[in-house]
């Protein structure tokens, strides 16, 4: 190869549309927002705070905005190092064939840098300004999604999002750790709710795209188990899931405007993972779909209705 | 003559230079919200600002 033609290729269009990879980054600044997964991110943000503004202890806010900054700057770590290890997996799923690694737009070394960068510098800032606790947690959340769920059980268990599920479910935890400097009971609950609503949602998820998971060959329940399998462990969970749901007004941490909210929610979480097990007449996407649709926006309720008893018992005295 | 190889570097592209310049926004400003929030958070706490609960 001329010098000529081997200056072009490392200038030249990038990633997987060049004949080399390049030696140096040629990213957007979008494509490293995309590799926080700032869909996730939300969601963890938004459970995080809810975990922060239900405890005992009121939090300045500059101190809870800071707990939250790191809490999602610490997610998207763990959501970059996730991308950099999967990146192989990524590029035959269609869901994630077009994010930046796969793409070409993002070395690997660029990712793995960015998220050990970002995760440390979430944990030291959380521990040496809000809570050592916290950052505890978040060091430990970061670490379980990253070296327990993406790098041993995603690839060797179909039970990998029930376990790995846990990595989702703690930052209502860290949230409410930040605010109190430890973890209780109200705590725990949240975490429990999170970590019984991932398997139904994702199951539900995988149940139509099966193929993108075989291709890919990770063993999600579908394709180890099948579908039959699957819909009944959908069911099963869900069941644990529902009174989950409303323990937090059975113990008395939430009023009966969030308690009525998780009834309804809690069954119609149930009366859709019987259609799921059951209605076999539609396209077998469809209630899945429905269900995987529906568990965003009864995880989203059961916590947004936590935030406005909260308000309510703070202005009429309803939450005992 | 042209320059060889290891005078000349690599030679980037306006694209390239363009997409370099907007990490470097980036990152200054990711780094001015740094020290904003660290500044913000001394004026909360006062001296004890490394004080904090477990």
């Amino acid at each position: 190869m001329s010098l000529a033609s081997e200056s072009a290729d490392l200038c030249g269009p990038v990633g997987a549309d060049a004949g080399l990879a390049p030696a140096f980054s040629t990213a957007e600044v979008g494509d490293y927002i995309a590799l926080l997964k700032p869909r996730v991110m939300s969601l963890v943000v938004f459970t995080a705070f809810v975990g922060l503004m239900i405890a005992p202890v009121p939090m300045h806010p500059v101190m809870a905005f800071t707990a939250l900054l790191c809490i999602a700057v610490g997610a998207g770590a763990a959501g970059a190092l996730n991308m950099w290890y999967d990146a192989d997996i990524d590029a035959k799923m269609t869901r994630t064939s077009a994010r930046p690694i796969p793409a070409g737009r993002i070395l690997p070394g660029e990712a793995l840098a960015f998220g050990l960068t970002l995760a440390a510098f979430s944990i030291v800032v959380l521990g040496l300004l809000v809570s050592l606790a916290a950052a505890a947690l978040l060091a430990f959340t970061i670490f379980f999604y990253v070296v327990i769920y993406t790098m041993w059980l995603k690839r060797q268990t179909p039970q990998n999002i029930v376990i790995g599920g846990a990595a989702g479910a703690f930052p209502p935890m860290i949230g409410w750790a930040a605010a109190t400097g430890g973890i209780s009971l109200e705590s725990v609950l949240l975490f429990l709710i999170i970590f019984f609503w991932t398997p139904p949602h994702f199951w539900a998820l995988s149940l139509y795209r099966t193929e993108d998971y075989a291709r890919a060959g990770i063993p999600m329940l579908p394709v180890v188990s099948g579908e039959r399998e699957t819909r009944r462990q959908i069911l099963l969970y869900t069941l644990v899931l529902a009174p989950l749901g409303v323990a937090p007004w059975l113990f008395g941490f939430a009023g009966p405007v969030y308690g009525v909210i998780a009834i309804i929610g809690g069954a119609a979480m149930v009366a859709l993972a019987l259609r799921v097990m059951y209605d076999r007449s539609g396209p077998a996407a469809r209630a899945s779909k429905q269900l995987f649709a529906f568990s965003i926006l009864y995880l989203f309720l059961l916590f947004a209705f936590l935030l406005v008893d909260r308000a309510l018992g703070s202005h009429f005295g309803l939450v005992g | 003559m042209s320059k060889p190889h290891h005078e000349t570097g690599i030679v980037l592209t306006e694209e390239q230079k363009r997409r370099r310049r907007a990490r470097s926004i980036a990152i200054a400003l990711s780094l001015a919200a740094l020290a904003i929030l660290f500044y913000a958070v001394t004026l909360v706490k006062g001296p004890g600002v490394l004080q904090r609960p477990l």
